[in-house]
């Protein structure tokens, strides 16, 4: 067993990227992800990683840096929150069309205006859509965990798709947490040198990122969505490789006391350690509460979520983004997986935590409660914004 | 490549459509792409070149007989050659389906 040291946990992310032996960082830093980017600068600079590190101007030169980098087959990282996402946002859809394994840690933090620093996941749903691998992690020793689980899925020739790392803003990137770092010689093991399949060098001129006329572009997106898809069960091998490894074993959806619950409280990121503090003083209570967490946002887990949520009577889904004009965008995607099953439970969906306002666990109680009286009185598809004053 | 791209199925690409083949565009047939092709009146040509040096596609090719002739496959139907021909020896006519 690796040793247990307390650190912060955008340090024990910067340390797992060095250990994770990238060759190209670059990127911009950004409140609340600048401690990553700041310590991978002196990890660099003190020669303790071999690797160039590009200074640039903008997130939008950061990834594309990272584009060029993994084009000649380079292992390439950067990191970035809110705004600097927002203005990488045009290269993440040519990083997943062009099939590059760019690792990428979001810090998640609100999207402006009114101008904010603190988290929510606005950042990362302005960006659903473009092709990525998307994780959404609890903890540090996840966020520290995923840097090589994620590097290892992107790099396999069955899936070479970009990966992205969703921590909490402050919630998990500013606090100090035990991390069980991994000995160097095991992630060398888990981690063999990167060999890309197709790679720009003289020798072998190929061209990268080519005009595709309407008569051909939609054959390419069937082949960008087939792939995704199928990079499914190279996503859960890896999990289970890094779970023999280290004990920690990953699943798409993960679930607590979820078994024999009634309720189930559905969320995504730091919310599940919260609230499964909420549903043992539920179950407490004698309360039939369960929790389900989405790990994997991106290639959604369509069957793992069906398997857990049709045993439930109900579902109450916290979001911590709006989808203004429509309900919280993971409530649309549960509601989505569970619309062909004739037997589905009601989805109650409350918007929380947004910008970073603090949810406690009574919180979590006090949404299960009224989901439960809404629903009990045949408002079945509810959806709020939770805690506005009035 | 070695079909149209009209022809080919998403299982047939390439990950991340990298193109595997260097100079493929030259395959590329953007003469479809022209409503007035370029029609030389060889009595009035001077041989000088402004219609081989003009061309933006560089679709002018030196003939055996030492005339600039435009290929079709690649010619767009622009008509800089033909607004730049000293002699006006290059008329822009209507291209006709066959």
């Amino acid at each position: 067993m690796g040793k247990r040291v307390g650190m912060e946990v955008s340090i024990a992310a910067a340390e797992a990227v060095k250990q994770g032996n990238v060759d190209v960082v670059s990127a911009y830093p950004i409140t609340p992800q600048t401690h990553i980017v700041e310590h991978l600068s002196e990890i660099v600079a003190n020669g303790e990683l071999d690797a160039e590190f590009f200074c640039v101007e903008s997130e939008h030169s950061a990834l594309s840096v990272c584009v060029g980098a993994a084009a000649t087959g380079a292992r390439t990282f950067t990191c970035t929150s809110s705004q600097g996402l927002a203005l990488m946002s045009e290269i993440t859809y040519i990083v997943s069309g062009l099939r590059l394994p760019i690792v990428m840690i979001v810090a998640n933090r609100t999207l402006s205006a009114p101008l904010s620093i603190w988290n929510d996941h606005s950042d990362a749903m302005m960006i659903r859509d473009c092709g990525w691998i998307q994780y959404f992690v609890e903890n540090g020793q996840e966020v520290y965990d995923h840097v090589f689980i994620s590097y290892r899925t992107a790099e396999n020739r069955e899936v070479l798709f970009p990966a992205i790392i969703n921590m909490d803003g402050f919630t998990l990137s500013h606090v100090i947490e035990p991390i069980e770092m991994i000995e160097q010689e095991k992630i060398d093991q888990f981690l063999p040198v990167y060999q890309p399949l197709h790679r720009l060098h003289p020798d072998h001129p190929v061209t990268m990122g080519a005009f595709a006329l309407p008569s051909i572009f939609a054959e390419t997106k069937k082949a960008q969505e087939v792939a995704l898809r199928s990079s499914m069960p190279k996503i859960l091998e890896v999990w289970k490789a890094f779970g023999d490894m280290t004990g920690r074993y990953y699943r798409p959806i993960e679930t607590y006391q979820a078994e024999d619950a009634d309720t189930l409280l559905v969320t995504m990121g730091s919310f599940g350690e919260t609230a499964s503090v909420a549903v043992d003083q539920m179950r407490a209570a004698g309360r039939s509460v369960g929790l389900m967490k989405i790990r994997l946002w991106r290639p959604f887990p369509f069957d793992d979520l069906k398997k857990v949520a049709l045993r439930a009577k109900q579902l109450v889904v916290i979001d911590r983004a709006m989808s203004v004009g429509a309900c919280g965008p993971v409530a649309s995607e549960v509601k989505a997986a569970l619309y062909g099953s004739d037997q589905r439970p009601s989805v109650y969906n409350f918007v929380a935590g947004i910008s970073g306002r603090d949810v406690a666990p009574p919180d979590f109680i006090k949404m299960v409660d009224k989901a439960e009286i809404e629903i009990g009185e045949g408002n079945k598809e509810g959806y709020e914004l939770y805690g506005v004053r009035e | 490549m070695t079909k149209p791209e009209s022809e080919w199925t998403w299982k047939e690409l390439t990950v991340g459509n990298v193109v595997l083949e260097p100079g493929n565009a030259s395959q590329y047939r953007t003469g479809d792409w022209k409503t007035l092709k370029p029609v030389l009146n060889k009595e009035l040509c001077v041989h000088c070149g402004l219609c081989y040096i003009y061309c933006p596609d560089m679709a002018y090719n030196l003939s055996e007989e030492n005339y600039f002739i435009a290929d079709l496959f690649y010619c767009k139907g622009c008509g800089i050659c033909a607004k730049e021909c000293p002699t006006g020896a290059i008329t822009m006519v209507l291209e006709e389906e066959k």
